[in-house]
């Protein structure tokens, strides 16, 4: 049963941390009798992060970071849940399991594994460039590394954050008599782009869709001050001129944005790298920032963490695994379900 | 290049024609000579390189990447250029994605003149290294000879004018006595020179145009009835050398209809109505629907001349020789194109005949009898009215044939663009076979009101039972009544019809279902 499952790979393998087993539905560590990230309910899931892709409602118990715990109570509603710190070693059923900043949105980790003499990193999803909400990512070496592939093709390659900010801080003042109406996760995208704004001297009020309001003020909770935000609605639409507004991707196109003056349709994430994916959403300013690594990024991280074998969960694995197979890296792509959001990346 | 770049960047996503402008007139303000030159040559499709075979580009990429990468990159993104721009690695001491400075617009130009097929993946390799993604991509798509930024030449054309506070017509008629890039309008155009001299050169009239007719009727006397075909307008420009077809926007249009330029000699400026008649249509001007088959193709082939042969049937004359006929009155040009005819090729070239009747009444009766499939409804024209640009009150009137009228069910619903993005405005409609199934006859976004749509999309909204990507399929409950001009024959749709301007009339929530029209019914009104 152990590689019964659909899994493609480089080499044929030999039976390494076999004690560590993807299945469509998620990770199972044996020894542990725990899930990584399951897609169904489990008795004992280990979660890297809050996104719906990887946090699941209708576990029995969840071992994850306080603020992952937080953010599932916000969702789901509350579930028994075992916070753990970053650094913090716990042990389960001879498996030593610590939690390591993934830097992809707030209270995201990476799953370290250590049985049996052998070392195996879970990222869940991650990035390498700075986000002022959460702790960056650190690369820890190991034996196996499962990684995402999100952006896992040569054409995306994000431009620097700052400049993506620039260009939206220039359309805004460009044009005060509309609003710039920006796309983002509701979930780490919302949160990081208000950050960089103010990051980049923009502490005017910004208005954010109703979707967004317990997220961020779970964000403040957590110490991230996002400064002066109002909700998008109750005000006449004139009011609202020359002012940013953050809203869920679903909204852009919706009726809820009617209330707003001439809006510019713009939204932040990494697909808007391609031309028809922005036309597809009728975005007018496309803003490539994402909360993955681009391409050079995680085949960088590949090289850094320099693992035995790298595991490949979800994105566009195929050309992640002939990235390693041709720089002579052992890889394997596993076939898990439900992974990738569209409106988030 | 980078200013050009962004403009085209700017051109792809913003979607609104004003929008468009804005950026175009900025960018002619700002752009140094001779960039700016080259742009307007691009934006209007006369920009002529050595165009880049698509083969270059691939092997140009498969010499710096991994091919397998390539491709698996062009399966996800589709388009080559785009590609290619965004997956392009940059020479080892390049500083990544930034646009250097270093290549102007005008540089790439030069060097794309100069290239041979054997040098251009060198060369276009060499540049790419100096430009963003945004930059690549333009150069690519210029390199290859089309920039699809979807705007036409005269969209363009009325940028620049914006941007000089210059009547577009004005650069229209001067257009063809220059080429790129464009030295001497953008002299005129800052006022260091007086405008270039078109003259001897084959260039665009702008069309006098026709409100409807409101008002109860007109007084014969003072107005001339005709034909208003259903075709496409034209106006027939000949220097007694060269001949320009130029469509109602004022596009160039000669490459696709050859047989029209070909047969035409003259060296006058007609205005008519482009129709197809042959073998496949009986004979007689046929409807739109035949014409559709010649329309907006590059090149055209014998077999499409043949099946589909145009001719021009004409309404005014503009020019005659070096003489000016558009201050004339309506009855002297009318009498001037009447004594040309003879010299032009009878089987291109037919004259729109005048309605001959009394008074308004008859008139009334022979629209309300015409039949014709090639009949849009009736013009009447001042006889005494002047050739004038545009739409002038009281001069031209169009009293189109009454719409037909039909009763669909709404199926399908999508949203529309621009300020309607978030309202399900698109409607497509059927009506039922005789086993009781709908099938799609038409497809309509516009005749209601501002009110009417936002009960329409609440009805969408609140009715769907199926969504397919961006469309909505609803409960097959609400009647629609449909006016539309005409009804062909499509293989377009299942039903095997298709309407001409169809449009909603009015939602008929008080009508069941089951009560709306039949596929069979509407056979009956195809012409």
């Amino acid at each position: 049963m152990l590689w019964n499952q659909p899994v493609r790979s480089t080499f044929s393998l030999k039976a390494m941390a076999h004690w560590i087993e993807p299945h469509p539905t998620g990770i199972y560590v044996r020894p542990a009798d725990a899930w990584i990230d399951p897609s169904v309910p489990q008795q004992r899931a280990l979660v890297t992060h809050g996104h719906a892709d990887h946090a699941r409602g209708g576990h029995g118990h969840v071992w994850a970071t306080q603020e992952t715990l937080a953010i599932m109570a916000l969702r789901y509603g509350t579930a028994s849940g075992t916070a753990v710190a970053y650094g913090e070693e716990i042990r389960m059923g001879g498996v030593t399991i610590s939690y390591v900043p993934a830097g992809h949105v707030l209270g995201s980790a990476q799953i370290l594994l250590s049985h049996a003499g052998e070392r195996v990193v879970v990222t869940g999803d991650y990035k390498r460039r700075p986000d002022p909400t959460c702790k960056p990512f650190e690369p820890v070496p190991c034996d196996i590394f499962v990684t995402e592939a999100t952006f896992g093709l040569p054409v995306f390659r994000h431009p620097d954050t700052g400049s993506e900010v620039d260009r939206l801080l220039a359309a805004l003042h460009a044009n005060p008599d509309r609003c710039v109406l920006v796309g983002a996760y509701a979930l780490g995208k919302a949160q990081r782009l208000i950050m960089e704004l103010r990051g980049r001297g923009h502490h005017d009020p910004i208005r954010i869709h109703g979707a967004l309001e317990r997220m961020c003020a779970l964000y403040a909770d957590f110490g991230i001050d996002l400064g002066d935000l109002r909700p998008a609605t109750g005000l006449p639409s004139k009011e609202m001129r020359g002012s940013i507004v953050v809203s869920p991707p679903s909204a852009l196109n919706d009726r809820w944005s009617r209330r707003l003056p001439d809006p510019i349709t713009a939204m932040a994430s990494g697909w808007m790298r391609v031309r028809q994916r922005a036309r597809q959403r009728n975005v007018e300013l496309p803003l490539v920032i994402s909360d993955h690594d681009d391409w050079d990024e995680l085949t960088d991280t590949i090289r850094e963490v320099a693992p035995s074998e790298t595991w490949i969960t979800h994105g566009r694995e195929e050309a992640l695994l002939h990235w390693c197979m041709t720089h002579q890296m052992r890889a394997r792509a596993l076939a898990l379900v439900d992974r990738e959001d569209e409106d988030e990346g | 290049m980078r200013a050009f770049s962004q403009l085209l960047d700017g051109l792809v996503y913003t979607r609104s024609r004003n929008g468009k402008l804005d950026l175009i007139a900025s960018y002619m303000r700002q752009a140094p000579d001779p960039d700016r030159g080259w742009a307007l040559a691009a934006l209007t499709g006369n920009l002529d390189l050595k165009a880049v075979k698509a083969s270059a580009i691939g092997a140009m990429i498969r010499d710096r990447t991994d091919p397998v990468l390539f491709e698996m990159s062009r399966d996800y993104v589709g388009d080559l250029a785009e590609t290619v721009a965004l997956l392009w690695p940059k020479a080892e001491n390049q500083p990544e994605e930034m646009d250097d400075g270093s290549l102007s617009l005008s540089a790439i130009v030069d060097r794309l003149h100069a290239v041979s097929r054997a040098s251009a993946p060198a060369t276009l390799a060499q540049m790419m290294d100096h430009l963003d993604a945004s930059g690549r991509f333009a150069l690519l798509k210029l390199a290859t000879g089309g920039l699809r930024v979807g705007i036409s030449a005269r969209l363009a054309k009325t940028g620049f004018a914006q941007a000089f506070n210059l009547d577009v017509d004005e650069v229209e008629e001067c257009w063809h006595a220059l080429t790129p890039p464009y030295a001497a309008l953008f002299a005129w155009a800052e006022g260091k020179t007086a405008r270039p001299d078109p003259a001897g050169t084959p260039f665009f009239r702008p069309f006098m145009l026709a409100h409807p007719l409101e008002a109860d009727g007109v007084d014969l006397t003072d107005y001339a009835a005709e034909w208003k075909w259903d075709g496409i307008r034209i106006q027939i420009v000949g220097t007694g050398r060269e001949t320009r077809l130029y469509s109602r926007a004022g596009d160039d249009i000669t490459a696709t209809f050859p047989d029209i330029a070909q047969a035409f000699t003259a060296h006058a400026v007609l205005d008519g109505e482009l129709l197809v008649k042959g073998e496949f249509q009986g004979g007689e001007a046929a409807s739109f629907n035949a014409l559709q088959q010649r329309l907006g193709r590059k090149a055209v082939t014998a077999k499409m001349m043949d099946d589909y042969p145009a001719f021009v049937r004409l309404y005014d004359m503009l020019i005659d020789a070096d003489e000016d006929l558009r201050s004339l009155p309506w009855e002297q040009r009318r009498a001037r194109l009447e004594a040309t005819m003879p010299t032009l090729d009878p089987h291109r070239f037919d004259l729109s005949a005048l309605i001959e009747t009394p008074d308004f009444e008859s008139l009334a009766n022979i629209r309300a009898g015409a039949r014709d499939a090639a009949i849009e409804g009736v013009m009447l024209k001042r006889r005494d009215s002047p050739y004038v640009a545009g739409r002038k009150a009281a001069l031209w009137y169009k009293w189109k044939r009454d719409p037909l009228i039909a009763d669909c069910v709404m199926m399908y619903a999508q949203r529309g663009h621009g300020k309607r993005s978030s309202f399900y405005s698109d409607y497509t409609f059927g009506c039922w076979t005789e086993e009781g199934e709908l099938l799609p006859v038409g497809k309509a976004y516009s005749g209601f009101t501002d009110e009417e749509l936002k009960w329409l999309d609440r009805f969408v909204r609140g009715n769907t039972v199926n969504r397919f990507g961006p469309v909505r399929e609803v409960e097959k409950s609400l009647v629609l009544e449909v006016a539309f001009d005409s009804i062909h024959e499509s293989k377009r749709h299942k039903s095997g019809l298709a309407m001409r301007f169809p449009r909603i009339a009015r939602i008929r929530r008080d009508k069941p279902a089951h009560e709306a029209d039949t596929v069979e019914g509407l056979k009956r009104l195809v012409i």
